[in-house]
């Protein structure tokens, strides 16, 4: 074992001092790194890349232009970083052509880092404060973010640099059981959403029966809202490539799948690029670091079914039969893919194992929570200022992460709730703030971990529609196969339309209740399971707001079209302004005897264009809920 | 070789064989288990129909007896609380998706959806919901059987024999959610499907989804 492990080690310090060296040859030149995963391209990352690889080339310089994946500030997407020798590498937000070309002229020819469009600079330094400084650097804690925005994704050199694949030779080094055992010992808990623990279900297909084994990366991440997987795998894909590897190693397979989903192409190009790169470099196929271990990995593109992300629905996918869940036990780690013993770990799970193996099981165990070790990752949406991948530790609490990482609610409105968990998960209210997040204590509130989408919410949002918004989605999504889910979820949905638009009945509410609780513990698999959490938990917290569409027929944050009016309040109208009128696209606005703006509600579609259109200064177009409260408004103001 | 043990259903003493199905187990020992899409042949149960729901001692939460191998000394309840409440919902859910006016069913008195009425004491109408409508053309085509998917409860049973007694493939399950249904390639007609009119489908239906036409019935049989 130990004369092997030398030779993998030996092979793999020649491959890291070649990488090392590819990298520093690098470091005397400026290089420019533009954030191009999928959140990038859409801020338009690529009109940035465009337009400083054409003035790069038009001045003639010395500099380098590199796409790398997200680190995590999507708000301030398109982002760029910029590292030239003598300065601090610092990275700048909402860049555009017109930045991008003054960067050029005034920084890499003109040695001005235009500090005022900088966001911050990545090392500490004298000239200029870093993530760290932030109340979000302060609070977060990266692990399997790392290094992602902050390498090139499609090349292999420089994960190794950063000492990629150094796990790997260190799980061939030990006994494979060893392997099992430390991953167990790290108590590392899946981050798919259950939170079950990794080395017991590898322990379990370990032990199980029969020469043919598989691992399977599960990367089908469809909750609305939700974007960790996708990023971590067009940022760093070689993380989870040999995270996979090592769970391969360590139960005894030597074929390992990655199922993801067709809807993320540049993810699936990234990966089949790493899979290319790590071949060519003897790190995956036959007889790895000449160690005798045999390991491939192939892509599987689901085609983009929610239910596919659970594990026995997704081997039925992959078997070319319809994406539908079976009944379990028997579990996948001892009859999955094919029948044999299979393995299936989410991408962020798997991303922690390399980390757990080169750093060890204590300092694993040392973030977090006892029971959750390790860090959370979350994909931070909705109405919070600074929207994006965030990693903090467990334990953490929601306030810090919505208040503190998240830099508070947009627009300084009220904050109402935090949805958590994808359509899964639940509404978690005010009071809820401060407890810590992990797998039992967000349980325990009605929410669950999920894969790590978080919703934030403000006085704006209905948490009625919320949950039905959230169910629309479930109910779509079901496969249809028990009763539970496929007809309980079509029944809720139908009970919280007839609420969002006022015919709801208060004996509703005792229904929904019922039928929630109904298909949480009768549900075959775990959507049907989980698909009432988002109704049980606004029922729990915010139960006035049912009781106000069902008995006032009014929507208290004015979201329910069908019970609320909009309505120009006369005195605040100019005469000398017509925005409003523009922005209706049904002319529904029609200027009144006096000059003043009215609406004429028969032909309103309730499309919030003219209060956006009704420039601040005058602020005249309200809201009004319930509907009936216009007539009255317009007898007062006649 | 396969091991004898002893377990008690609802007090009942009853030898079976280990590591069967407790659904089986209690079936073929007089004691009813309401279920639909269950199927002794299946080689692992679709537990689809969410009916079969039992209490076994040591598990905190009811599970399906489809589903639930015997083991030695197990204590099973076939009642309680919890069992009974899931039942009577999981009954009310499919009632509301099933074409009701069992006099006009061809399956009326020999109908699932009837026995576990009677057996359980439920209404054969929803009481807190609202029937959910569906308006599918009845499939007449054939010259041996009707197919009414306004009936369907999308136990499976008719697919499953199809596909492995009758070996003919000709039905399966198309569309996911609330659309799911019971369909030919291409969602034709079964006279012009590669359906043979065997008729095992019609055999194993549980309710009146699948019906011979009156004149074959008997013939057939």
């Amino acid at each position: 074992m130990s004369n092997i492990n030398q030779g993998a080690e030996k092979i793999y310090t020649d491959l890291k001092s070649k990488a090392e060296e590819i990298n520093s040859a690098r470091e005397d030149k400026t290089i420019v790194m533009v954030g191009t995963a999928t959140c990038g391209k859409a801020a338009g990352a690529i009109d940035v890349r465009e337009a400083f690889i054409e003035e790069i080339k038009h001045k003639n310089i010395n500099a380098e232009v590199v796409e790398v994946g997200c680190i995590g500030h999507c708000y301030a997407e398109p982002l760029i970083i910029i590292s030239k020798p003598g300065f601090p590498s610092l990275s700048y937000g909402n860049v555009d052509e017109g930045l991008s070309r003054r960067l050029v002229e005034d920084f890499l020819i003109g040695d001005d880092p235009c500090y005022e469009f900088a966001l911050a600079a990545l090392d500490p330094n004298d000239e200029f404060p870093t993530f760290s400084d932030f109340p979000r650097g302060v609070f977060e804690e990266k692990v399997i973010l790392e290094q992602c925005g902050l390498i090139d994704p499609e090349d292999i050199d420089q994960y190794i640099a950063v000492d990629g694949y150094h796990a790997l030779v260190n799980a061939l080094g030990k006994e494979p059981g060893d392997v099992v055992e430390m991953i167990k010992e790290s108590n590392l808990r899946g981050r798919g959403g259950a939170g079950f623990s990794t080395g017991t279900k590898w322990e379990i297909c370990r032990n199980a029966i029969g020469p043919v084994k598989y691992v399977i990366c599960n990367a089908d991440e469809g909750d609305p809202g939700a974007f960790m997987d996708r990023s971590i795998l067009e940022s760093n894909p070689h993380q989870v490539i040999e995270g996979l590897m090592i769970s391969g190693y360590a139960v005894g397979a030597s074929q390992g799948f990655i199922y993801v989903r067709s809807e993320y192409p540049q993810a699936v190009r990234r990966i089949n690029t790493a899979l290319k790169q790590a071949r060519e470099k003897g790190l995956l196929g036959e007889n790895i670091l000449d160690t005798g271990f045999d390991f491939d990995i192939e892509v599987f593109l689901g085609s983009g079914a929610f239910v596919c992300g659970e594990e026995t629905a997704l081997i039925n996918s992959m078997e070319g039969k319809t994406g539908m869940p079976r009944h379990r036990p028997p579990y996948p780690a001892v009859e999955g893919f094919r029948g044999k013993p299979s393995i299936i770990n989410n991408v962020k799970t798997l991303s922690y194992v390399p980390h757990i193996l080169r750093k060890g099981v204590d300092w694993f165990k040392g973030i977090g929570t006892p029971d959750s070790p390790g860090t959370a990752v979350f994909a931070l949406v909705g109405k919070v200022e600074n929207t994006g991948l965030v990693e903090v530790p467990m334990g953490t609490t929601l306030r810090t992460l919505v208040f503190d990482v998240g830099g508070g609610i947009r627009k300084e409105k009220e904050f109402k709730a935090v949805q958590i968990g994808g359509p899964s998960g639940g509404c978690l209210p005010e009071s809820a703030l401060d407890i810590p997040i992990d797998f039992d204590s967000l349980q325990e509130a009605g929410a669950v971990m999920g894969s790590g989408g978080l919703v934030v919410l403000d006085e704006n949002d209905c948490m009625v529609e919320i949950a039905r918004f959230f169910l629309d989605f479930t109910q779509k999504e079901s496969c249809g196969k028990c009763t539970f889910c496929r007809l309980g979820t079509k029944h809720m949905l139908d009970i919280l339309k007839r609420i969002t638009i006022g015919q709801g009945e208060m004996e509703h509410i005792e229904i929904l209740g019922e039928l929630a609780l109904d298909i949480k513990n009768g549900s075959l698999c775990g959507l049907g399971k989980t698909a009432p959490n988002p109704v049980l938990t606004t029922l729990r917290y915010f139960m006035d707001e049912y009781v106000e569409h069902i008995e006032g027929k009014r929507c208290p944050a004015l979201m329910c079209q069908e019970l609320i009016n909009f309505y120009i309040v006369p005195k605040k109208c100019s005469k000398l302004c017509s925005a409003c009128v523009g922005s209706c696209p049904v002319e529904a606005i029609f200027t009144r005897d006096d000059g003043l703006k009215a609406i004429d509600l028969d032909k309103c579609v309730k499309c919030n264009s003219c209060p956006a259109a009704c420039p601040p200064e005058y602020d005249a177009i309200i809201k009004v809920s319930p509907p009936e409260v216009v007539e009255e408004l317009e007898k007062e103001n006649a | 070789m396969n091991t004898i043990v002893t377990i008690t259903i609802d007090g009942k003493q009853i030898n079976a064989e280990e590591g069967s199905m407790l659904l089986w187990a209690a079936l073929e020992n007089d004691i009813y288990i309401p279920n639909l899409c269950a199927m002794k042949e299946k080689a692992r149960p679709s537990a689809s129909c969410r009916l079969c729901f039992v209490e076994v001692e040591g598990m905190c939460q009811p599970v399906t007896s489809c589903t639930q191998p015997v083991t030695e000394g197990m204590v099973v309840r076939t009642r309680s609380p919890q069992v009974d409440r899931l039942v009577q919902t999981a009954f009310e859910l499919l009632l509301s998706d099933h074409l009701l006016g069992c006099s006009k069913c061809p399956k009326n008195k020999s109908c699932k959806l009837q026995r576990i009425a009677k057996e359980r004491k439920l209404k054969l109408t929803p009481k807190r919901l609202e029937m959910l409508e569906k308006d599918y053309p009845v499939d007449d085509s054939t010259d041996v059987f009707v197919l009414d998917r306004n009936r369907c409860v999308l136990c499976g049973r008719c697919v499953w024999v199809d596909h492995h007694a009758a070996l003919v493939g000709a039905i399966g399950f198309s569309m996911r959610g609330i659309k799911r249904k019971v369909s030919t390639f291409g969602d034709k007609l079964l006279v012009d499907s590669t359906c043979t009119q065997c008729g095992e489908c019609v055999k194993v239906c549980p309710v009146g989804a699948l019906s011979f036409k009156k004149n074959l019935e008997v013939s057939i049989k």
